[in-house]
């Protein structure tokens, strides 16, 4: 069985909002039998055509479909059109405690039947799901803007897991290739841009705004590369350019540690954060 | 809540015979056959009557069992095992539809350089006959071909199938997992040269299985270690695991003598024709003149599998489905893909088998509540076979 949470369980068993709004404003469908899963959304609007008022769903899938549909719908019920907008997969996934990585393709699919109903509302176009651009995966019909999305939004490094966002590469497998370079080419252009945002930075970053950076590159940049190997690493202390870290887990009885420490955790941040910085071990 | 366990193809319920005959050798019994002490010497006799009682459950000679840790090995044990011994690139057929224990030890023959040829079936699940003629005309090859699917219990006709290799100088091999203890099997009269099994389809426990070696047939050892089994499988025995099977052997030929199975059908067929008939736009995939007395494999149309045995798991019925969702993959599973079953009825697709010790009730409660779970999920469901 799937380690489903409680509120997973919940929804599944008790879904929310089921139904179709007969006047509705937005109407988005995605899936199809063939697939496996399917979703239609219909929301509906205040007078203003400001505020979601009411959605209701129907779904053909299994617990993890029919539970991220009406997740979905609670979320955007009395949310602004605007925020509505924003909503990610990784909102649907929260709502309900998480979701076993296999199946956050659901959590994708009720994104994506959210935005066909907010372009069928906006644009008058169709409610259903067109593909446009180019199609990459063509067992599950998944474009490369779609990948695009589930990587940027999801943070995803492998073919794997673009398959379990997405579905894409599940089928015959002869795309995974593309998905591969589709992959590397989005990480790159997010490492260029945190560069970009680093090398720009230092003059007008504040002691706080420079001991956030340094976190959230230990967190984003330097721990997923110890944990590939079984181990960790914990921010200790910033002190002007001094940083001290404690190594966990494999790292801590290393015997290269301090090459890791000089050659990944010291270049990460200088390279992130400030070429000024020095990093030092916590060996209390 | 009442358990309902209607998924004796996936794994049964010990028989309580068979933990009764293992626990001496769980407590006082517990040496090593090998052994040159009577301490341990003691094991080996039950070993050998396990042996016997296997190898009567399927007409065979009990020195042409080989016992091994499951149906999986045993099934790489033959195939990789007669591939080895034909010593350079070998021919091996199967059907699209086998078990993973035969496709992946076959898909990685593929890869080292081997040919392999996979048979498709047709709507109902029977063996394209004439391809499997046509491959055999073009030389001797290595056929592994099923007794009983496992998720539809469609049957080939083995009997036919071994007498054809045969004739034509191949290797047959079977995996009948599914089919001992739920049919007849007597390997005198079906010329197969291996044949697999494993303890927990038929009422003993997990981790172990056997491999039925015709007398003569060349194998190369799989498993490689020590001399057990004749040098045929390294490996300390599982003496509780092999008594035990021992025991189940003993009870399946008697129930198959005393037409349990029979009643098994019978409550099969009352399932089946009760949800077809509580439960509009469902269809039973394969070829129901031919099938395991134990199984059917229904779709409920527009519905998703998951879901199904989720609410049917919240009532206490056990069963299981081939529907994308329920394996972790996408597709749903190889054998309704390779049947052709309409997309409408592959992803509701839920399979129940049953057992001895299903009771009438069991089956009349599963009628009785099939449908509200049907209809719950048609509800929430975009699609319908009635717009």
């Amino acid at each position: 069985m799937w380690n489903y949470t409680e509120r997973v369980m919940d929804h599944f068993r008790n879904p929310r909002n089921v139904g179709l709004i007969p006047d509705a404003d937005g109407v988005g469908e995605v899936g199809s039998l063939a697939c496996g899963d399917a979703l239609k959304l219909t929301f509906k609007l205040d007078e203003k055509k400001e505020r979601i008022v009411d959605a209701k769903f129907q779904t053909f899938g299994c617990a993890s479909a029919i539970a991220s549909s009406s997740a979905l719908t609670e979320i955007l019920k009395g949310m602004r059109l605007e925020d509505a907008e924003r909503v990610t997969n990784q909102n649907i996934a929260e709502f309900l405690g998480g979701l076993p990585e296999q199946k956050m393709h659901c959590s994708v699919m009720g994104r994506e039947a959210l935005e066909v109903a907010i372009a069928n509302f906006r644009t008058g176009r169709t409610g259903k799901k067109i593909l446009a651009g180019k199609v990459v995966c063509t067992c599950f019909g998944v474009t490369e803007e779609e990948i695009e999305r589930v990587v940027g939004d999801n943070d995803l490094t492998t073919v794997d897991q673009v398959t379990n966002y997405c579905k894409a590469g599940g089928g015959c497998g002869h795309c995974k290739v593309d998905i591969m370079n589709i992959i590397d080419r989005i990480q790159r252009e997010k490492k260029r841009k945190a560069a970009a945002d680093a090398a720009t930075g230092p003059r007008r970053l504040t002691g706080l705004q420079r001991i956030r950076l340094i976190e959230e590159t230990v967190n984003r940049e330097i721990r997923p590369l110890l944990q590939r190997d079984g181990g960790d690493i914990e921010l200790i202390d910033v002190d002007g350019n001094r940083v001290v870290v404690s190594f966990r887990g494999m790292c801590a009885q290393c015997h290269v540690a301090e090459f890791t420490l000089r050659d990944v955790v010291q270049a990460k941040l200088r390279e992130f954060v400030s070429e000024d910085l020095v990093v030092e071990e916590d060996k209390a | 809540m009442k358990l309902v366990y209607l998924d004796n193809n996936a794994t049964t319920q010990p028989a309580p015979e068979v933990i009764a005959a293992i626990q001496p050798f769980l407590t006082e019994h517990w040496g090593n056959p090998s052994s040159m002490h009577a301490f341990g010497g003691k094991v080996a006799a039950p070993v050998e009557t396990a042996r016997a009682k296997v190898a009567a459950l399927i007409g065979a000679d009990p020195s042409e069992i080989v016992f091994t840790g499951c149906g999986t090995e045993s099934d790489n044990m033959a195939i990789r095992g007669a591939v080895d011994a034909a010593h350079g690139r070998a021919r091996v057929i199967v059907s699209r539809v086998e078990h993973p224990a035969v496709l992946s030890p076959c898909r990685y023959l593929q890869q080292a350089g081997h040919s392999v040829v996979e048979l498709g079936v047709d709507e109902g699940g029977s063996l394209d006959m004439a391809r499997f003629e046509e491959e055999l005309e073009k030389g001797p090859a290595i056929v592994s071909l099923m007794w009983a699917n496992n998720e539809t219990g469609v049957l080939f006709p083995l009997r036919k199938i071994a007498r054809m290799v045969k004739d034509a100088g191949g290797v047959m091999h079977t995996d009948a997992v599914q089919a001992v203890g739920k049919l007849p099997i007597d390997v005198s009269k079906v010329p197969v040269d291996m044949l697999s099994l494993s303890a927990h389809k038929l009422h003993g426990l997990k981790g172990v299985g056997a491999l039925y070696v015709r007398r003569g047939t060349r194998l190369q050892t799989f498993l490689l270690g020590g001399h057990q089994e004749g040098g045929r499988r390294g490996g300390t025995e599982n003496v509780p695991g092999i008594v035990g099977l021992g025991k189940a052997a003993e009870l399946a030929a008697a129930h198959l003598a005393d037409g349990e199975m029979d009643r098994v059908a019978s409550l099969r067929d009352r399932l089946e024709s009760g949800l077809l008939a509580a439960c509009p736009d469902t269809r039973v995939n394969g070829d129901r003149a031919h099938r395991l007395p134990n199984t059917a494999n229904i779709s409920f149309e527009f519905i998703e599998g998951e879901a199904i045995l989720y609410h049917l798991s919240d009532i206490g019925v056990c069963a299981s489905s081939g529907s994308a969702c329920t394996s972790g993959s996408l597709e749903p599973s190889h054998v309704i893909r390779a049947m052709g079953v309409p997309f409408t009825a592959a992803h509701g697709s839920i399979r129940f088998s049953l057992s001895r010790y299903n009771t009438r009730d069991d089956v009349d409660f599963v009628i009785e509540r099939m449908p509200a779970i049907v209809e719950r999920l048609r509800k929430l469901s975009p699609f319908t076979a009635h717009p």
